[in-house]
């Protein structure tokens, strides 16, 4: 078919300002001269023969909607395009769902992180669907000769009953190209009651690649010519290249190449200098990093390490915190006429994300541009590091988002982009790098340890009138913190005391530290909901009746730090009584736990129960999860399955994870030294979702951080041992 | 150094360096993807496959030892992916991630082979040695106990107004 190529371009949707994170994404639609329907963004207005899609349909029916973010096991595959064939209208059977390249002026924003997508996307792409649907009901209605309202939709196809007949999207694609497109702000959506697909546990796109092992990931990449590379990197962070006994490893078998590469700047979330081994195959290559010999320059860190940081906090906290947080009333006369006063002080330690597929790329660079095929979770921020390192500009960076086996954060840095796309450049090859577990883990973006000197006073009634808190962070200006080591002044229960006095001391770090699910929250929760925990147990209070009196001490409906009171309030009543909180008599050794918290827009409390063997060995029998994520679980498989991830995640945190720094690298290498959890370890799992009227919000995070005191918790109950650091594993449970 | 052996079927002669792992001559060499690389310790189970139809990690088992044996990696578990274990993986939305999942299908398969109706214990026997940093292990447990026709209470999930 062919439509006239001068046709103005028709814009119809304007930029819609969506929920929560304060992002924009501009999508207009246009039917484009191959008779296929395109949903793109404003700013391609000037290339008029870009064709930028979330929906395409074809004039023989097909409908291939483009699955915009990179998928990490979170599920965005499966549930943004949900919310595009809902509203256009299609089966789920009948769409063909394609991953999109990187390309923000299209897409708008493709991050896969701070569980922002839901938020993000939940309107605009609606609207995306509904503009399509709208514009071939008219389409429909024109070539009928009827009303557009008396025209209706079901499974791709526009019905007009009346007259009784009916037309396929397909052929009415070309119809529908002459039309005017419509504003997208004016678009009706369905009412959430006639919902067909949002709302219906919808398997992942990729099952069944996954299941019969067919290429998918990043690490599957196979580019025509390419080259296999392993990088050498100074096991201090940052260290460079003396001398390396390049012309040695060059001489190995099946080895290609090999060279130093420099750092791209100082920056520890750049191209940090090393030595690259190319060769034909990957084993070759890492068979040749076995013989390689660098002489390092390990730069000014090499001093630092955990036990140094322990030995700082402890002085920094015989010492008046460096700056205050947050302070209002009297603490000083607060405490003294407390009825009631705990202190404690609770630590917890660096932990690495550890991403089952270790971090890799392939790239390829030629003519002052380069072609990426990156396992990554931001892909914009990793164009931007490429084209400033390598000296080319961003337009000329192109980056195939390939599914991640596993992010959890870790990937929103690009660091192993820039490895691969340098070492394409130096080598005038296209190249595949593929770093090694000891690489993975030993050169990590941690999650920063962190410590806190707490201590709070209860009143005759049991009510929390004072809360102090020195937290001892990291920060290498003084002022900033360096990433995921910050704390807000405002930090819960903080504001529900009248008396509070939260402040910070800071040390220097060396060592990288970035996004860990649910950054900052994965930790403060633990030491926060412990420590209201030790203030319940003085107050006498059962600890579920004292949060609920710690949240009622706030404006119900106020957002407090983004946390409005009365949705924790239901979640935390709601795992009550699902748990059946206080009802039940368990035997010695057994206990339950119960913790909230409120993260990345999604409300959880959770109930632990655990059992502590009389020889100390942790057994977590079950737990019970309660969310409120709004007004509609798009898509409940998902919705479960990152519940129970999460849950088991936390779990696997406090029960076995630590990195330690010493001489200023990280001693654990591989799964023997740095454990995750283990299908043995893998409690029952009761998840319940409170629907509420808010806005829709995502879960990939926000169910970890509760998980980690309330098993605290039920050690305690079942032990009378509280858990003031991490991981279980260093302490001795044994009891009786 | 040639090796010859049987890869989900067919024979194969490689040329390789004699301590390349299997997965390696798998991944690199015959251009079968789905074995994946987690840890190269055997440590992990990503890399599972079935050697004479024992489940093994293919990221210990140098080339040198292969000659002659039978292999079979999750591209050769069924023809057309309709093993009773990648049916219910499909049916109860079992992969986050998916990284581990032919290794975890592998492992669940040679215990199926054995241990037609596997109890939970045998299952955590069975499955223990493969990690999935996504934490799916809930659904696949109940993915092996569907494909073996064995039920587990398990609560999943409710709503609540």
């Amino acid at each position: 078919m062919s439509l006239d190529t001068t046709l103005p371009r028709r814009e119809f949707l304007r930029v819609t300002s969506v929920i929560g994170g304060g992002l924009l994404l501009g999508t207009w639609l246009d039917f484009g001269r191959d008779g296929v329907l395109h949903a793109a963004d404003l700013r391609h207005l000037a290339d008029p023969f870009s064709p930028n899609a979330f929906i395409r349909i074809a004039t023989d029916g097909k409908v291939t909607i483009m699955a915009k973010n990179p998928e990490v096991g979170q599920g965005i595959k499966t549930m943004l395009p949900m919310l595009i064939a809902e509203e256009l209208d299609v089966d789920w059977s009948q769409i063909t769902i394609e991953q999109a390249m990187s390309d923000p002026t299209k897409y708008g924003p493709q991050v896969a992180g701070g569980s922002t997508a839901t938020p993000v996307n939940w309107e605009p792409l609606r609207r995306a669907g509904a503009a399509g649907r709208q514009m071939l009901v008219a389409a429909a209605a024109q070539v009928w000769g009827v009303p557009a309202a008396e025209c209706t939709t079901a499974s791709g196809v526009v019905y007009h009953r009346a007259s009784n007949r009916q037309a396929a999207y397909g052929t009415l694609a070309t119809a529908a190209s002459a039309l005017t497109a419509p504003d997208l702000a004016s678009v009706t959506l369905k009412n959430p009651k006639d919902f067909k697909i949002i709302g219906r546990a919808i398997g992942g796109v990729d099952n069944h690649k996954v299941v019969t092992g067919q290429p998918l990931f990043g690490i599957d990449v196979t580019v025509p010519g390419m080259l296999y590379a392993v990088y050498e990197k100074c096991a201090v962070f940052g260290g460079t290249v003396t001398s390396a006994n390049l012309d040695e490893i060059k001489a190995l078998p099946g080895v290609k190449n090999a060279f130093v590469v420099q750092p791209g700047g100082t920056a520890l979330n750049g191209l940090l200098g090393g030595v690259a081994i190319l060769a034909d195959t990957w084993w070759a290559a890492k068979s040749a990093r076995t013989k390689l010999k660098v002489v390092w320059d390990e730069g000014a860190t090499a001093q630092q390490s955990t036990a140094g940081f322990n030995a700082k906090a402890k002085e920094l906290f015989a010492q008046a915190p460096q700056r205050s947080l947050k302070a209002a009333g009297d603490v000083t006369a607060a405490f003294a006429a407390a009825t009631k006063t705990v202190e404690a002080t609770y630590e917890y330690p660096f932990i690495a994300h550890a991403t089952l597929e270790p971090q890799n790329c392939t790239a390829h660079f030629k003519d002052n541009a380069i072609e990426i095929w990156a396992p990554t979770q931001n892909p914009q921020s990793g164009r931007v590091l490429v084209a400033k390192t390598l000296n080319i500009a961003e337009k000329d960076v192109a980056i195939h988002i390939m599914r991640s086996g596993g992010g959890f954060g870790r990937r929103l840095n690009n660091d192993y982009m820039v490895e691969a796309a340098m070492i394409s450049k130096q080598a005038g090859v296209p190249v595949k790098m593929l770093w090694t577990r000891e690489d993975d883990i030993q050169h990590d973006f941690y999650r920063p340890g962190g410590y806190h000197k707490l201590k709070g006073a209860v009143d005759a009634s049991g009510k929390l009138t004072a809360w102090q808190n020195h937290f001892v962070s990291f920060s290498n200006n003084g002022t900033d913190f360096v990433p995921s080591a910050n704390m807000s002044g405002s930090e819960f229960p903080a504001l529900a005391a009248p008396n509070l006095s939260v402040g910070v001391s800071t040390m220097p770090l060396g060592v990288p530290t970035g996004f860990l699910r649910a950054p900052g929250s994965n930790a403060l929760a633990y030491v926060m909901e412990s420590f209201i925990d030790e203030l319940a147990h003085a107050a006498k209070k059962d600890p579920v009746q004292f949060r609920l009196e710690l949240l009622a001490a706030l404006p119900a409906e106020t957002p407090q730090g983004g946390m409005v009171p009365s949705r924790m309030k239901g979640v935390l009543e709601l795992v009550a009584a699902k748990s059946g909180w206080g009802s039940r008599t368990l035997p010695k050794g057994t206990g339950m736990g119960v913790a909230m918290y409120f993260s990345h827009r999604g409300y959880f409390a959770e109930v632990v129960e655990a059992t502590v063997s009389k020889a100390g060995v942790v057994k977590v029998n079950k737990v019970w999860a309660a969310g409120d994520v709004g007004s509609q679980i798009i898509n409940p498989s998902g919705a479960i399955n990152q519940v129970q991830g999460s849950v088991i995640d936390g779990i696997g945190e406090a029960l076995l994870q630590e990195i330690t720094i010493v001489n200023g690298r990280t001693k654990q290498a591989n799964f023997n030294d740095f454990p995750l959890i283990r299908l043995t370890q893998t409690p029952v799992i009761e998840t319940h979702f409170k629907i509420t009227e808010y806005p829709p919000t995502g879960m990939g995070e926000p169910a970890l951080p509760p998980v980690v005191p309330a098993l605290c918790n039920a050690i305690f109950a079942a032990t009378g041992k509280r858990i003031r650091s991490l991981p279980l594993s260093k302490h001795n449970l044994s009891w009786a | 150094m040639p090796v010859t052996f049987t890869v989900n079927g067919t024979s194969r002669t490689v040329d390789v360096p004699a301590d390349m792992p299997l997965l390696w001559v798998l991944r690199d060499v015959l251009d079968l993807k789905g074995s994946k690389f987690g840890c190269g310790i055997g440590q992990c189970g990503a890399c599972t496959v079935h050697l004479n139809g024992a489940p093994v990690r293919s990221c210990q088992m140098p080339a040198a030892s292969l000659q002659g044996t039978k292999i079979t990696t999750i591209e050769g578990l069924s023809p057309d992916g309709t093993h009773a274990l990648q049916k219910a993986w499909e049916e109860l939305d079992v992969p986050q991630c998916g990284y581990c999942q032919a290794g975890q299908l592998m492992s669940a398969a040679s215990l199926l082979a054995k241990t037609p109706k596997p109890t939970d214990a045998q299952i955590d026997a069975a499955m223990n040695g493969n990690l999935c940093r996504c934490a799916t292990y809930t659904r696949i447990r109940e993915g092996i106990h569907r494909a073996a026709g064995t039920t587990r209470t398990t609560t999943e999930a409710g709503g609540t107004r």
